[in-house]
């Protein structure tokens, strides 16, 4: 009984922030932007709250910090991705590279080479063995309210239309860039929020390149999920019970390699990919720059 | 000519700036950073070295990219290669010089092929986006080494997880005992004149070229466009490959966990900033291996972590794919 609790813990544990950053790229990736750099925003967020916890020992004016990190570490590359048309892959390339080497040089700065290990205060947890936190029902609402933005009001409509056919949302007296703009932000603030999430709530500290993917697997989610908040949660929960399989490993000491563990979220990620195959090749204006007149 | 020496002063502002804004000591830091990467014979032996890995799988990316292929996963591809060149000496231990040398170079390339070739196979076969199972497929591929390296390939009674180095006779000719230049270096032009060759001046080149601009005019001049992609990954993982096994055959002699310090993530850069070409992925990936060789000396008495390389490179990405887009949209507006 302990063992499921514990299997179910570790997922909802690191799965939440998986559902959350997952939440915010779909909503960009239905406007037609697709984040290579997602993985950097995570990044620099989680630095962001691991700071900022460290500094007032509040983890969630941590978490806020994060969030607003995250927005602006996104929202900084928008004029290059959507006004000058830049190929989306190249910049979250450049994006990724530059929170690696700035998170990684802020952190050897101040806390020397080997990372001396600094704890800092996290977000407390209730419920017992399940070990939940207050930010996993955030998710929840966040993902509700995904779903609701999208497809229950106009603005969502116009999304959709920016990036299925950005002419018909131009049309439709829209601005492609703003929708655009706008959506990034989302999927920049949910990011952020995620990312911080890994160094004051799964975590309580940060390390070189703490993110290890996450911010891959999250895209890998969104199109295993079909482009849809509600699909994209529960791929990323999928994915998530991957880490609660580890758990397993560990409490019955099974003789397997714990790397085939560790490698578990990348190939299950690369195994929803290959699931959802063709049937539906997600928004087609997706990763294509739109030209407005203005 | 002037783009490359506007570049060059670019990249060198960006690396000032970054320098700057990171609170350390500009031209101190420069001075080591020079010091460690071309001051004296050594240390531009030191800069080869280091350029070799960036060059050969920035070469790859060149291939990749060119026909629309984001291949990020280089570093996987060096990874599993250099894996297979260890493996290949782990199953015939007997063997000794030259031959082994050529085998296990002939594993990496092969072994780093097929790894982009899962990717290739992906995308023709299910429609699964390059970008991203690439990326997976690197992480995939450093647990695969870590278990290798503390299972199947550690030589019995050791408790370091490595595999078992090299015999001297397999390794490539240092050229001088003191510094680490080795005969590999010399594969550098060599590959990228024939990479240039290749899609410059052969009717395949050009498809693969005219596939990543515009598939569908592609499709209608009846190239078959996933087979021009599935060639441009097979090829391009190969490079990869070819650019761990030289740093295996020439530097190491063993593959351990750490054995990457990035090379894979880092050919991207390379690869961008030499314009997508292949003779400027030779200046791009001799200029990332000074700063590699360099940043050594800058974190040794410096006391500058080496994250910083990606920082710079990063801030080069991103400036870069600006002025580029900023210069089309003027000639866009100067032509109407």
């Amino acid at each position: 009984m302990n063992e499921v609790l514990g299997v179910i813990g570790t997922m909802l544990s690191l799965g939440t922030p998986l559902v959350i950053a997952s939440a915010g790229e779909t909503v960009s990736e239905r406007a037609g932007v697709l984040n290579i750099g997602l993985e950097g925003v995570m990044l620099f967020a989680a630095y962001a709250a691991f700071w900022v916890s460290w500094k007032t020992g509040n983890p969630y004016l941590a978490l806020g910090a994060a969030t607003l990190v995250g927005a602006i570490a996104l929202l900084a590359t928008a004029p290059l991705v959507i006004h000058l048309g830049a190929d989306q892959v190249v910049v979250g390339t450049g994006l990724n590279l530059l929170a690696l080497g700035i998170t990684g040089t802020l952190f050897v700065q101040a806390f020397g080479k080997t990372g001396r290990l600094v704890q800092v205060e996290t977000v407390p947890t209730f419920a017992g063995d399940l070990g939940i936190n207050v930010v996993m029902l955030v998710a929840v609402v966040l993902v509700v309210v995904a779903w609701w933005a999208l497809f229950r009001t106009d603005w969502g409509r116009a999304v959709r239309a920016a990036g299925e056919r950005p002419e018909a949302a131009r049309a439709a007296g829209w601005s492609v860039f703003r929708l655009r703009l706008q959506a990034m932000a989302i999927a920049g603030l949910l990011g952020g929020l995620a990312g911080g999430y890994l160094s004051v709530a799964q975590t309580n500290s940060f390390a070189e390149n703490m993110t290890a993917g996450r911010g891959f697997v999250v895209i890998a989610a969104v199109t295993f999920g079909r482009w849809h908040p509600f699909g994209a949660a529960g791929a990323a929960l999928l994915i998530a019970l991957s880490y609660g399989l580890q758990y397993l490993i560990k409490a019955y000491a099974l003789p397997l390699p714990y790397q085939l563990f560790d490698a578990l979220p990348y190939l299950l990620a690369l195994a929803v990919l290959v699931g959802a195959g063709r049937a539906k090749s997600g928004p087609a204006a997706l990763a294509i720059p739109y030209k407005e007149d203005r | 000519m002037r783009r490359v020496l506007l570049l060059a002063a670019g990249l060198f502002l960006v690396l000032a700036l970054t320098l700057w804004a990171f609170g350390l000591p500009v031209a101190e830091s420069l001075r080591h950073l020079w010091e460690g990467s071309l001051a004296g014979k050594f240390a531009i032996h030191r800069t080869l070295v280091k350029a070799s890995p960036l060059i050969l799988a920035g070469l790859g990316m060149v291939v990749a990219w060119r026909a629309g292929m984001f291949n990020i996963g280089g570093e996987g591809q060096l990874l599993v290669g250099v894996a297979a060149g260890a493996s290949l000496y782990h199953a015939v231990p007997d063997l000794q010089g030259p031959a082994l040398t050529v085998l296990v170079l002939a594993a990496c390339i092969l072994s780093g092929a097929a790894w982009a070739g899962i990717a290739a196979f992906l995308h023709t076969k299910r429609g699964v986006n390059v970008v991203i199972s690439t990326i997976l497929l690197n992480f995939v591929a450093i647990q695969l080494i870590s278990y290798l390296v503390r299972g199947p390939l550690q030589p019995p009674g050791s408790s370091i997880p490595q595999t078992a180095p090299l015999p001297e006779s397999a390794m490539f000719l240092r050229l001088d005992p003191q510094s680490s230049l080795h005969t590999g270096v010399l594969l550098l032009p060599v590959l990228a004149f024939l990479v240039h060759l290749w899609l410059k001046l052969t009717p395949s080149g050009f498809r693969l070229r005219l596939v990543g601009q515009n598939p569908l005019a592609a499709r209608s001049a009846r190239v078959p466009v996933a087979r021009t992609q599935v060639v441009a990954l097979l090829v391009s993982g190969g490079l990869c490959g070819l650019a761990g096994g030289v740093e295996y055959v020439g530097v190491s002699g063993y593959l351990f966990d750490g054995f990457s310090p990035g090379w894979g993530f880092f050919a991207i850069p390379v690869a961008l900033l030499g314009g997508l070409e292949a003779w400027g992925v030779l200046l791009s990936g001799l200029y990332f291996g000074a700063l590699l060789a360099g940043s050594r000396n800058l974190e040794a008495f410096g006391g500058a972590p080496s994250a910083l390389v990606f920082a710079v490179q990063g801030v080069a990405v991103l400036a870069f794919v600006a002025f580029q887009q900023l210069a089309n949209r003027r000639r866009e507006r100067a032509d109407t």
